[in-house]
């Protein structure tokens, strides 16, 4: 996610860390490419020019001018404001006392509101929650259906009306059925509707007057572009909801919803969505979202999502082995495997930190699919125990036996030789630095 | 074009007009002057409508350098204009869906509406004489199959459907025999909304193909589901689409709202693909045929 906005920033950032010295003509020249940057990641045009002017007028009234490394300062403003932009600190769920809990979920048609309430659930669930699904959505064909079906493979409980109810009598009965049944948190699904529909934008706020939730989420796909922020303002003047739900981040969208509702609504985005199996909700973190977008990594989520795939020793041996210099390419092909448990190595690699924009080019260019990793291990299987300890010593007729025993070519094996050469360098950098990720990384521009 | 279909365009479009023509009205209105202020202005507006950075400011730059050579006196002028370099970059295709017989795949991502459009194509074409048979592809969503059942009976046209999770190119292969033992000139296919960075999803999808390719004595057009919200990502999606299926057209779903849909033209220009058809509204009749000048049209001036 936020591949080609991170791959756009550090194209500019990195013109502007090559120059010891800053004028205010090269500030506005990159400040440009920043509005283009954005603008194409579908930040609203607004915030945008909003942002823009912002960093400038930091960049210019701080000592960038003067600094020994200027781009480097430029950066920091960036990422600062990046993170405000989104939201300082993660914004957990806020659960009141009442008996039970409800949160409602509403948004346009097709932004995913069904699957994020099913998602929603059983996240709950695991934090020790007894969650009911209420199925309101009475307009779509089979949309109670599919609520059904997810709670059933869930196993978590779905209360629907009975036919032809009106969705305002569907939500007041499901929280009466979830008192009966014991259960502290009602998910009220509600029907996608549009945010010009006056009759339906009614009908949503009957709805929320009808079971006066705790929370009130807006789930927004991530894909969409600069009408997010008309919707979203629409949403909050009528329903006045709490927070957001971004799904769909999974995809190669930029993202730039994420970034401009807040910016605009002042509500703040909770949940994200990173993929199509009902675990694949998570905790929004704005200020290591920023990191992400500049390419500065993710730690921190990299390794707790390495903690909920991977046993409990398993990851902190992986955490200390990535920040230690002792990698192997055994070390390498374990956690390739392991790796690939926990989603898409454009997704893993996004969280490293200092996989600048040229590393991501080349991941990108070599197009790594589930194939291209299936060629990594057979290569790396194709080495003596020796080689793997050692790849110094993996000479021209190495190579060449490698590649033959691999079923791969000797330039496919010199690329993987490469990468891991310079993977262990950038993890050496990692390893020197203090804290846990928390710091801002050697920049790798 | 029926005038029931402008007034919902126009209707649909509304907001977009408010917003863009109001924008337009008001640059122009500055004063005869034409100057940076305006230009920059008119780049920001189209922006605002999804239409990206980059054809944006070409339009602007192709609509200034006509505005010296030519001059564009007022408003009226530069709106012509502007409709005119809009509706001009878009292909002319005749509409795919006229050939029969034909087998058609829906795709797309996730929640674009291929479901719902394949429901009311079915209905379209069976109101008008065809005989038509749906096949849903969709193993994946829950209650997918449930929901297109529900589109199969509005409009009294036979399903082909296997349980949750079978393959969907198994479905096709099913739904194509139906057509056959039939006599059907028009099979429609739904299928699973996908990521399109997903590549295990997309080699999925280019099997479903071939299998279509391979037992349809039809010609097999493969059709792309967009949403009108999708911003600069739709571009992408498009492609990986494209790239995997050699897509067919295009179908613009949800201009209902505020959405601008201005990614529709720099899809179409880009990849050289066909609007096949626009959704303008919940109901049946409300996914219609495509016309690029009354499209540009109602984007920019609403009228």
């Amino acid at each position: 996610m936020f591949e080609n906005l991170s791959q756009r920033l550090q194209d500019v950032f990195g013109k502007l860390t090559g120059k010891g010295r800053l004028s205010e003509a090269d500030i506005d020249a990159a400040m440009r490419e920043v509005r283009v940057a954005l603008l194409e990641a579908d930040v609203n045009f607004l915030v945008v020019k909003d942002f823009v002017a912002r960093v400038r007028e930091r960049a210019l009234g701080t000592d960038v001018l003067r600094s020994m490394t200027p781009g480097q300062t430029v950066i920091k403003i960036v990422l600062d404001e990046l993170t405000s932009l989104m939201g300082a600190g993660e914004s957990k769920l806020a659960f009141s006392g009442r008996f039970p809990n409800v949160i409602m979920l509403v948004g346009l048609q097709g932004s995913g509101k069904t699957t994020a309430a099913a998602k929603l659930a059983n996240l709950l669930r695991k934090q020790g929650r007894r969650p009911l699904m209420v199925a309101c959505d009475v307009y779509r064909p089979a949309a109670i259906d599919q609520l059904e079906s997810l709670g059933r493979e869930l196993g978590i409980p779905v209360y629907r009306g009975v036919e032809g109810a009106d969705p305002v009598d569907i939500a007041k009965a499901g929280v009466k059925a979830a008192v009966a049944d014991m259960r502290d948190t009602v998910i009220v699904d509600t029907a996608g509707r549009l945010h010009v529909d006056e009759t339906m934008m009614g009908e949503a706020a009957l709805i929320r007057d009808a079971v006066r939730p705790d929370q009130v989420l807006m789930v927004i796909d991530a894909m969409t572009g600069q009408d997010a922020v008309t919707a979203a303002t629409a949403f909050a003047e009528r329903v006045d909801f709490d927070g957001v739900i971004v799904t769909k981040l999974d995809g190669d969208s930029r993202g730039g919803a994420a970034l401009s509702v807040r910016a605009v609504t002042g509500k703040p985005i909770k949940f994200i969505g990173v993929g199509e199996k009902l675990d694949a909700l998570e905790p929004f973190h704005p200020d290591r979202m920023a990191q992400r977008i500049l390419g500065m990594g993710d730690m921190v989520s990299l390794i707790e999502r390495a903690q909920s795939t991977v046993a409990a020793e398993d990851a902190a041996e992986l955490e200390k082995k990535l920040r230690s210099s002792e990698l192997t390419l055994d070390d390498f092909l374990q956690q390739l495997q392991q790796v690939r448990k926990m989603g898409s190595l454009k997704d893993v690699l996004g969280m490293i930190p200092g996989m600048g924009a040229a590393q991501r080019a080349q991941v990108a260019n070599a197009d790594v699919d589930e194939k291209a990793l299936d060629r990594t291990q057979a290569i790396i299987q194709s080495m003596s125990a020796q080689e793997r300890r050692k790849p110094a010593l993996i000479n021209g007729h190495r190579r060449v036996r490698i590649a033959r025993g691999s079923g791969t070519s000797v330039q496919e094996v010199n690329r993987l030789l490469e990468q891991f050469a310079q993977m262990k360098k950038m993890m050496k950098q990692m390893g020197k630095m203090k804290g846990k990720g928390r710091g801002m990384p050697q920049m790798p521009f | 074009m029926s005038p029931s279909w402008l007034d919902r365009l126009s209707g649909g479009l509304a907001r977009t007009r408010e917003q863009l023509g109001d924008r337009i009205a008001e640059l122009v209105g500055r004063g005869p002057e034409v100057g940076e202020g305006f230009w920059d202005g008119l780049e920001e507006t189209l922006i605002a409508a999804d239409m990206g950075a980059g054809p944006a400011s070409a339009i602007t730059a192709a609509l200034k350098s006509r505005s010296r050579r030519e001059d564009l006196p007022d408003a009226a002028a530069v709106e012509v204009a502007l409709v005119d370099l809009i509706a001009a970059q878009m292909p002319v295709h005749p509409d795919p869906l006229a050939e029969s017989p034909l087998t058609v795949l829906f795709v797309g991502i996730n929640g674009t509406g291929k479901t719902t459009s394949v429901g009311k194509i079915a209905a379209e074409a069976a109101g008008a004489g065809r005989n038509v048979v749906i096949g849903s592809a969709d193993t994946y969503r829950a209650a997918a199959i449930e929901q297109l059942r529900v589109w199969a009976d509005r409009a009294s046209v036979p399903i082909v459907e296997r349980e949750r999770g079978a393959d969907p190119a198994s479905v096709v292969f099913d739904t194509l025999a139906v057509a056959r033992e039939n006599g059907s000139d028009l099979v429609l296919v739904d299928t699973a909304g996908r990521l399109h960075n997903s590549a295990d999803l997309m080699q999925e999808l280019a099997k479903v193909q071939r299998v279509a390719r391979a037992q349809s004595v039809f010609p097999v057009k493969s059709l792309l589901v967009i949403d009108a919200t999708t911003g600069q990502n739709g571009i992408a999606q498009a492609r990986a689409f494209h790239d995997a299926l050699e897509l067919d057209g295009i179908i613009l779903t949800k201009l209902d709202g505020t959405a601008r849909g201005g990614i529709a033209v720099a899809i179409a220009t880009q990849l050289g693909l066909p609007i096949v058809r626009i959704g303008v509204g919940e109901s049946l009749e409300d996914l219609r045929p495509f016309d690029a000048t009354e499209f540009a049209r109602a984007l920019i001036l609403g009228r």
